[in-house]
């Protein structure tokens, strides 16, 4: 069976500058598919190619065997595609309320007019935010309030709830602590479980070892292989990400810490 | 993830403490103080008499109109200086094209509106494509407009002031909506009953000191029960807040930022455009000089009102408020007898003392640091 999210030799250039020189990739249903790669390898463009902001310069985007060619980031979440981005997930002036139906908000006629139905809102936003663990003291509640950790899962669970079955996550870990990471990792575990396919982007080994299925490094623009759980160690992951020989020496010197 | 009970770290708020902790306490504070503080001073005045508070009202209805226009632009991230200047600019291409060109009255009313929300969406339309700042595309057009404001009468008529809109205006169907009055008959009535004075001498004897709610003062009201629930009660509110809170994440989420900063735009210039037509009417005439300052008045107002300057949050109500307060200082130090330029004192402490309380309960809503 085909996979439901593949990239085939995937090429994507900015003029002389070749951002992504070859991307092969996939993620099927309830599989978590950890994507690593060190700052300037490319993981920014890949999000934005697949989240339908870029169109790839060559090569294919298929679902479910299918190929497909995404408009713009509503053509790619209308087929399901949904991107959570690290920073830019949330509004925080705006209420966990209003943050969640930001865009897709439910309305009731009302003479004519669309109004925002915030009942339904409201009781839509405390069901699901406690469905991820997550105690609102009311919908109104600002996302300011709200920690880092919990910011992803509301975008999470906004991105589940609004029928994503592929799901990006840019780096969802890397400005928490360790206790909000291992909540957006539960968080994670929760939707893969769910049958939801999960393109997990980070540059943290020790975060993607703890939930992925399969590992993919991208390196200089380039996919450099995909290995399953289970056949690679946190070692050899961090090599190829850094490209191998200059870590290693690094490494050394600074006494096998990094 | 535990599916645990409250984070022993929240403290529970108390019921009053959410209740005054919104956008609006500011304005509401700063409101009571300003009737407090007036009706101390001026009571004896005749500045609460019906004479009085139709005088404060109707200028407090000016400023809210063209506060409400700026307060849903600012939410939406974005700000217009050319409000001023776009009043005085409506408010004579009305002249020109009703005394000079002798069209109809409500023609020249109409094809003002159009051009002057077209020009609203020419200034957003520059900001969207080229990303600069609304401050300076909306400051080269407050010396554009104020320019041609100038320059066209002068061209046309020899003369930077035109009159005669009164005249022209006669029989006008539209022209009422602006300049007009309502409730002249309930006024009388009043009047007849003796709850309000009348004239004892002059043209006007026997005929009461208010004959009639001013068309301004309905226009005023109209827009603010109409920007709170766009606002408020919406799908297109709650795209203005998000535009203005963060736009990238907005149209990440899919939200039409662009369409919805071009809007406000429009509608700021129309606010200012029915601040227009209400003044050409009401005065008959339209000056060159129309309009000046009122850009930062509109946005004190605003800010006054509780909304933060860098958008995506903020309340209609309290631009509203903040309109009124404005209003009632201005006209209540002439009541009270004061030097009016201490208005502007008065403002700039109010002003600062406004700003420094939102911001503390601003902080306490979003949990900044």
């Amino acid at each position: 069976m085909a996979p439901l999210f593949e990239m085939q030799n995937v090429e994507k250039h900015f003029g002389t500058v070749i951002a992504l020189g070859g991307v092969n990739f996939s993620v099927s249903e309830g599989e978590c598919h950890c994507l690593l790669g060190d700052n300037g390898a490319g993981k920014s463009t890949l999000i934005k190619t697949m989240s339908g902001v870029h169109t790839p310069t060559s090569g294919q985007l298929l679902m479910r065997g299918q190929p497909v060619q995404f408009e713009d980031p509503r053509h790619a979440m209308q087929q399901g595609i949904a991107t959570v981005y690290q920073d830019l997930a949330m509004i925080p002036l705006m209420s966990v309320s209003r943050n969640f139906f930001m865009g897709n908000e439910p309305v009731k006629k009302w003479l004519g007019f669309d109004l925002f139905d915030h009942e339904v809102a409201d009781q839509v936003t405390m069901d699901e935010m406690r469905k991820m663990g997550i105690n609102l003291r009311g919908p109104h509640q600002a996302v300011g309030t709200l920690s880092g950790g919990e910011r992803q899962t509301v975008a999470i669970a906004r991105a589940v709830y609004f029928g994503a079955k592929v799901l990006i996550l840019d780096e969802p870990t890397s400005a928490l602590g360790v206790r909000q990471t291992a909540n957006v990792l539960a968080t994670v575990d929760r939707v893969r479980r769910d049958g939801i396919a999960v393109v997990f982007i980070t540059h943290n080994v020790r975060h993607a070892l703890a939930v992925g299925d399969r590992f993919t490094v991208l390196n200089r623009g380039k996919t450099l292989g995909t290995a399953n759980k289970g056949e690679i160690t946190p070692e050899e992951l961090q090599d190829l990400m850094a490209g191998g020989q200059e870590l290693a020496e690094l490494e050394s010197s600074l006494g096998g810490t990094v | 993830m535990s599916d645990s009970a409250q984070d022993e770290r929240i403290k529970s708020i108390s019921p009053l403490r959410q209740a005054l902790v919104r956008p609006e306490l500011g304005s509401i504070a700063g409101t009571i103080v300003v009737f407090l503080f007036f009706g101390f001073l001026a009571f004896d005045s005749g500045m609460f008499s019906p004479r009085g508070v139709l005088n404060w009202s109707t200028v407090s209805a000016q400023f809210m109109i063209i506060a409400v226009g700026a307060c849903l632009l600012m939410i939406a991230g974005e700000f217009d200086l050319s409000v001023g200047s776009m009043i005085g600019f409506a408010g004579m291409m009305m002249a020109i094209f009703s005394v000079t060109f002798q069209w109809p009255v409500w023609t020249a009313i109409l094809v003002t509106f159009i051009l002057c929300t077209a020009l609203g969406a020419l200034n957003g339309y520059i900001v969207i494509k080229t990303g600069l700042p609304s401050f300076i595309v909306t400051l080269a057009f407050l010396f554009i407009l104020r320019g041609f404001t100038i320059f066209l009468p002068q061209l046309i008529e020899r003369k930077t002031i035109i009159g005669g809109v009164s005249d022209v205006a006669e029989g006008d169907w539209l022209a009422p909506l602006f300049g007009g009055s309502v409730g002249e008959s309930f006024f009388i009535w009043l009047a007849d009953l003796g709850l309000i004075d009348v004239f004892e001498r002059g043209s006007r004897a026997g005929q009461p000191v208010v004959d009639g709610i001013p068309a301004i003062l309905l226009w005023a009201i109209g827009l603010v029960i109409f920007g709170h629930f766009v606002l408020t009660r919406t799908r297109f509110g709650n795209w203005i807040f998000a535009s203005g809170g963060d736009a990238q994440a907005a149209r990440y989420a899919g939200v039409p930022v662009n369409r919805v900063k071009i809007l406000m735009f429009m509608f700021s210039a129309f606010c200012a455009c029915v601040f227009a037509a209400c003044q050409v009417m009401e005065f008959g005439s339209a000056g060159a000089d129309r309009g000046l300052l009122k850009e930062f008045e509109a946005i004190i107002a605003v800010v006054i009102g509780g909304a933060l300057l860098t958008g995506g949050y903020g309340s209609v109500i309290g631009a509203a408020l903040g309109a009124l307060i404005f209003g009632v200082v201005q006209q209540g130090l002439f009541f009270a007898g004061v030097e009016s330029s201490l208005f502007r004192v008065f403002l700039g402490v109010l002003l600062l003392a406004a700003v420094i309380l939102n911001t503390y309960i601003r902080r306490i809503i979003t949990g900044e640091k």
